[in-house]
């Protein structure tokens, strides 16, 4: 027989004493896992629609002013392209697909557009020096879209309406938002003639409800060359991580480009950062009740427990039990206790995390096994620390007292 | 073997003192089986207590093999009871949820004794006291004769030079505590020094000499 089957045995045989406590660390510990599954694929969710949004950070000529974001790189003046160079070539985290604009004005079969040039992505890989150093050589983290359970991708033009970016571009092609596309009926495949130069649509983007739905987009240089401008843009679209925006990103931005403006969607990123902020307060608040409730229920359990095995506590001090042995009887009952109470804490808030989740967060949850070390940690550490005073007062013991028959 | 020199216990029981022991100086001899007398409240139970190393006397000395017992730490304490000191309670103090074989095995895992030998040295203690066939019953499965018998079979399970047993017989009827007084024989013709705290003259009898205590004081039997 070993020390752990001798405390097994015991476990089991004042069953409702256990049961207590057991029901208060498995609810505790379920209840912190649930929130804390739900806020991982809230905040997974979150990030998605703001990705989904499109650029959250907008660089503008220092002058500019704000009256819609979706309208706001429709600016008189220009900046140097070389700014995106600057941004690459920096060490800012939490920067994703840049998109630098340049949006002039055009007439098509009388009537007035906007006309913006867009630099595809395979412009910036071509660029050796943006590759090491450039957003294309970090690792993609927040701010690029999070795949989720059963939305599909879309289309490879398509993505410049939600990450306002596109793979690539040729001189010749255009894109056409979809008001544009209706009131001039313009297909797919069709030629339109802009500033002098025909352009094959290669796509009708999806309507959007901004501005965008009443533009054609172009490659950068070929409207800059049209325009007659020069290497200049009018604006820096960027998709930036929330937390690095949280964190400071449009101030260090400000620092490198001190020369322009950059604006941010603030509101929906202070919702998200709030957002979480509580989701994580309520985790804390949550974590303070089971440490008190949970502990106490173990603590309480435990002096009574104590108190009942007097006798044995002192039959076995008779035996040749040291005060050292009392002590590791107890707390590896308090040890198990917690093993247990954190794995069923663990799967029961997994269930209660997916079932609803969905209902709460409106957002998919899946269950996140990584969860289970850190339920066990707590578990047992509330536990053992619950468990820590009634072990002593156990192993301290007076075996003549503990004797009372005798 | 045993030994007190000058031992006194007193405690406070609702503000008044109570001399448990008085000046009690006593030798009993290796292979000695000693029946402890008196009325209650004599000091019997202390005096087990004390030369058990369970009970610090509030003066004097006590010495099992020359070695004193109060003299070290508590661990060193509790480990010199499991070399050299066997219990037997007169309630058998078994442990409830574990079996008979278990029960007996519980001194064996205090000496850290390999769980196969636990269980081969077990089954063979059980056997002796006749219990060979009861190993996994618990002991409110066993009538209170057997439990008894569980109790002197745990109570040799660390082989002790000492055995120390409270009203051993206190809860049996007649055929049984007979049983057990005579295993007491047979465990004491091995060589063990027996020291039986009883309120029994017949069991009294079967020791080889009786000390009887009375007012926390060996009256006779010295």
């Amino acid at each position: 027989m070993r020390l752990r089957t001798l405390v097994w045995r015991e476990l089991f045989e004042r069953k409702n004493q256990l049961a207590t406590s057991f029901v208060a660390i498995l609810l505790g510990i379920s209840v912190i896992v649930s929130i804390k599954n739900i806020t991982f694929y809230s905040e997974k969710a979150v990030a998605r629609e703001l990705d989904a949004l499109g650029a959250n950070i907008m660089i503008l000529p220092k002058s500019a002013s704000l009256q819609d974001y979706y309208s706001s790189d429709m600016q008189d003046e220009e900046f140097p392209e070389e700014y995106v160079a600057r941004l690459t070539t920096s060490d800012l985290q939490g920067l994703d697909n840049l998109s630098p604009k340049l949006s002039v004005p055009v007439e098509l079969r009388g009537k007035r557009f906007t006309l913006t040039g867009i630099l595809p992505k395979n412009e910036f890989q071509a660029k050796a020096a943006w590759q090491g150093a450039g957003i294309f050589g970090r690792p993609q983290g927040c701010g690029v879209v999070v795949k989720m359970p059963g939305v599909a991708d879309a289309p490879a033009k398509e993505t410049l309406v939600r990450l306002r970016v596109i793979d690539d571009l040729s001189g010749t092609e255009a894109l056409v938002g979809a008001d544009m596309a209706a009131a001039l009926n313009i297909k797919e495949g069709d030629s339109v003639g802009l500033l002098g130069q025909s352009f094959t649509v290669s796509a009708v983007l999806p309507s959007t409800g901004t501005v965008d739905d009443a533009r054609a987009f172009a490659h950068l240089h070929t409207v800059q060359k049209l325009a007659g401008k020069g290497s200049v843009i009018n604006a820096i679209e960027i998709v930036g991580c929330c937390n690095e925006i949280s964190k400071g990103l449009v101030q260090k931005i400000n620092r490198l480009l001190p020369e322009a403006k950059v604006v941010t969607i603030t509101q929906i990123v202070d919702t998200q950062i709030k957002t979480n902020g509580m989701m994580s307060k309520l985790s804390m608040l949550f974590l303070g009740i089971i440490v008190l409730v949970g502990g106490a229920s173990i603590a309480n359990y435990m002096y009574a427990n104590v108190f009942e095995r007097r006798k044995e506590i002192g039959t076995l001090m008779a035996m040749g039990a040291g005060s050292s042995m009392v002590l590791k009887m107890f707390l590896l009952k308090a040890m198990l206790l917690g093993l247990v109470g954190g794995i069923g804490g663990f799967l029961l808030g997994t269930v209660l995390a997916v079932t609803l989740g969905p209902r709460i967060a409106g957002v998919p949850v899946l269950p996140m096994p990584v969860m289970v070390l850190w339920a066990l940690g707590v578990a047992v550490a509330i536990s053992l620390a619950a468990s820590y005073f009634p072990a002593r007062r156990a192993a301290r013991m007076d075996p003549s007292s503990a004797l009372q028959e005798i | 073997m045993l030994r007190m020199q000058s031992v006194s216990k007193s405690y406070n029981h609702r503000g008044r003192t109570v001399h448990a022991m008085d000046d009690v100086t006593l030798e009993i001899p290796a292979g000695d089986f000693v029946a402890v007398v008196g009325p209650s409240g004599s000091g019997k139970s202390s005096l087990l207590l004390v030369l058990g190393g369970m009970l610090s006397p509030s003066a004097g000395e006590v010495f099992v093999e020359g070695q004193s017992v109060y003299g070290i730490s508590a661990e060193e304490r509790a480990a010199l009871r499991h070399r050299k000191i066997g219990f037997v309670f007169q309630t058998f103090n078994l442990v409830p949820y574990l079996s008979a074989l278990e029960n007996v095995q519980v001194p064996l895992l205090i000496g850290r004794v390999e769980e196969d030998e636990q269980r081969k040295r077990a089954a063979a203690l059980l056997e002796r006291v006749g219990l060979g066939d009861r190993l996994d019953h618990k002991p409110s499965e066993l009538s209170v004769g057997q439990q008894q018998r569980v109790a002197l079979a745990r109570m040799l399970a660390n082989d002790p030079a000492v055995i120390l047993a409270d009203e051993p017989t206190g809860n049996l009827d007649p055929e049984t505590s007979e049983e057990i007084l005579t295993f007491f024989e047979e465990v004491n013709r091995e060589g063990r020094t027996i020291v039986m705290v009883t309120h029994d003259v017949r069991a009294a009898q079967r020791a080889k000499r009786t000390l009887r205590l009375a007012d926390g004081k060996i009256a006779s039997g010295q």
